[in-house]
């Protein structure tokens, strides 16, 4: 593909980077703490990732290979249209190797396989904070968090368990970043939170409306609220994935016919082409 | 201030524009004691209790607290995260509407267990426990825990928010008309109620009334306001038995013939 002129490496101005590289820095100083940085408009909708998509122009360097998911695929039109947004404006290589990439930019799912020292996560996040629905009023969220004062955030799980059974938050579920911060992981199921404790690679996180970023430095701890009775567990569908076999990735449910005929797959789509060419086989295959 | 005083106040003014809300108002608390505020509707009694318990800043004066540990804090020095820890875990507050305390969206038990949670107790099944054990003390059916506040009468989310406050053992509680909008028959149910908590528990508590009866019931002093002064201050039955004041004195009369 070839890059087009007139605009700047990876379409942001420079200045523009530097803002949002300063507000990185803050963000990895203080793990899990919403840092407020001047969103620019994006040549996209808000919803449409913008947040994440700053800061993948901010931090890509010519020699990055970006990859670009959506829920886990690469061949959704949001993820192939951000992949070509870069590959264009920044001339980058793409790839939907996860191990081949150096940025990850995603929205919904944290790659199956274990990334490494040398890769940056960045997340698209439409709602950074976690304390939202229980407090509506910015002003006194910001001071939930400056005094670690989050009760009402049990409360909520306390609620749930009364009602349920069971917490019952299956996507975005709030952790406890470094023992300090309360976090909102972006809508990941749950069944990922595990993976962003003590991962080797940078997590970004950018809000784009909210106008956010956040960050959790490599080899993190990352806990999931809960409580000691009803500890925290990654659920996924008692399923083996219909095309590789795989039993222990997180699975989409899709129809694959016009009979209402349904198929379990894992929503990671280069983990499960991996497995594919590697030789597993599923029952569906 | 005696080397035993809980809480402590000296020299307190505070102005709203030309209302004079408390003039050098000086107050004493000591363990375990219950003090009432009263006064007529306007002199300063909420204005006092909100500055004693730090949530209001006076223009002058200051309230010394001693914790546990015998060390004593200027409360309007204090960090701001240091007063709010203080009053999740040492301190209590009952509103007079128990509906802008409590949380209406949230069970009884939710409601009830908040300030465990808050002080880091992460077991569910312990919080419960201890969530059904104050609903009972305050006379609220244990089968009630999982209910929401809006299916509560005026009188039981009073209980409630009692229950919530006294869930951390706290030894100081700052209580605004707790038996205020409620009618008469519950009123005394609730006052029965505080009265025999405070006494088992050993707390403190400032009360703010303007029922001398209610001040009668459960305060051991008494310190009686007008216009943001404090005209007499005294053993509850003493001041009310053989009021000095002429104000007071005209408080008192006027009960008597209502
Ligand atoms: N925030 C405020 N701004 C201006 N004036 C105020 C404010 N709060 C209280 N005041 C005034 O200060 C005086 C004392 O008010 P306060 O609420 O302490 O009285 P009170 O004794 O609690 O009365 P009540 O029995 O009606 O609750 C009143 O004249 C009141 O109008
Ligand atoms: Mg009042």
């Amino acid at each position: 593909m070839t890059t087009i002129s007139g605009y700047n490496f990876a379409y942001l101005d420079e200045q523009t980077k530097r803002m949002i590289r300063r507000a990185l820095l803050k963000a990895v100083a203080i793990p899990g703490h919403q840092i407020p940085f001047g969103s620019r408009e994006m040549p996209l909708p808000y919803g449409w990732g913008t947040g994440g998509i700053q800061i993948t122009a901010a931090i890509l360097g010519a020699d990055d290979v970006l990859k670009v998911i959506d829920q886990g695929a690469d061949d959704t039109t949001n993820a192939v249209s951000i992949r070509r947004f870069f590959a264009k404006t920044a001339g980058v290589a793409t790839t939907t190797r996860t191990d081949a990439a150096t940025v990850i930019q995603t929205r919904h799912r944290i790659p199956e396989a274990p990334l490494t020292e040398n890769q940056i996560l960045v997340y698209q996040v439409p709602q950074p904070e976690p304390l939202v629905k229980l407090e509506p009023s910015r002003a006194e969220t910001r001071r939930m968090h400056a005094l670690a004062e989050y009760g009402a955030m049990h409360v909520r799980l306390y609620e749930d368990i009364t009602r349920y059974g069971q917490v019952a938050i299956s996507y975005d579920y709030p952790v406890m970043v470094n023992d300090r911060y309360l976090m909102a992981p972006s809508p990941i199921p749950a069944f990922d939170n595990p993976k962003l404790h003590q991962m080797p690679a940078l997590q970004l996180f950018g809000a784009g409306r909210e106008k956010r970023i956040y960050a959790i430095p490599p080899y993190t701890n990352v806990r999931s609220l809960d409580f000691e009775d009803h500890p925290f567990r990654a659920g996924r569908a008692p399923h083996a994935c219909g095309l590789c076999g795989a039993d222990t990735s997180y699975l989409d449910e899709v129809v694959v016919d016009n009979a209402g005929g349904r198929l379990f797959v894992c929503s990671d789509t280069d983990y499960c082409e991996t497995r594919r060419d590697a030789g597993h086989v599923g029952e569906a295959a | 201030m005696t080397d035993d005083t809980l809480l402590s106040a000296r020299g307190l003014n505070l102005r709203f524009g030309a209302i004079p809300a408390l003039v050098d108002v000086a107050v004493d608390l000591w363990p375990g004691e219950v003090l009432a505020i009263v006064g007529e509707s306007g002199s300063g009694k909420t204005t006092l209790l909100n500055v004693l318990s730090g949530r209001l800043r006076p223009d002058d004066g200051v309230v010394w607290y001693r914790d546990p540990s015998g060390r004593l804090h200027d409360v309007h020095a204090m960090p701001a995260p240091k007063l709010r820890a203080l009053h999740r875990s040492d301190w209590g507050f009952v509103q007079q509407d128990p509906r802008s305390a409590l949380r209406m969206g949230v069970s009884a038990g939710g409601n009830v267990g908040e300030r465990l949670m808050a002080q880091g107790l992460r077991h569910y099944g312990s919080i419960r426990e201890q969530a059904i054990d104050w609903l009972r003390q305050v006379e609220i059916d244990a089968a009630r825990v999982d209910d929401m506040p809006r299916t509560f009468s005026g009188g039981m989310l009073q209980r409630l928010q009692i229950a919530r406050t006294l869930v951390t053992h706290p030894r100081l509680v700052f209580m605004d008309e707790p038996t205020g909008g409620l009618d008469v028959s519950v009123q005394a149910r609730l006052l029965d109620l505080i009265r025999s908590l405070v006494a088992r528990l050993n707390i403190a508590a400032v009360l703010v009334t303007h029922d001398l009866a209610v001040a009668r019931l459960l305060a051991h002093r008494i310190v009686v306001m007008q216009r943001g002064v404090v005209v007499e201050a005294g053993l509850t039955d003493q001041v009310l038995d053989d009021p000095q004041h002429a104000y007071t004195q005209l408080l008192v009369s006027s009960v008597l013939q209502a």
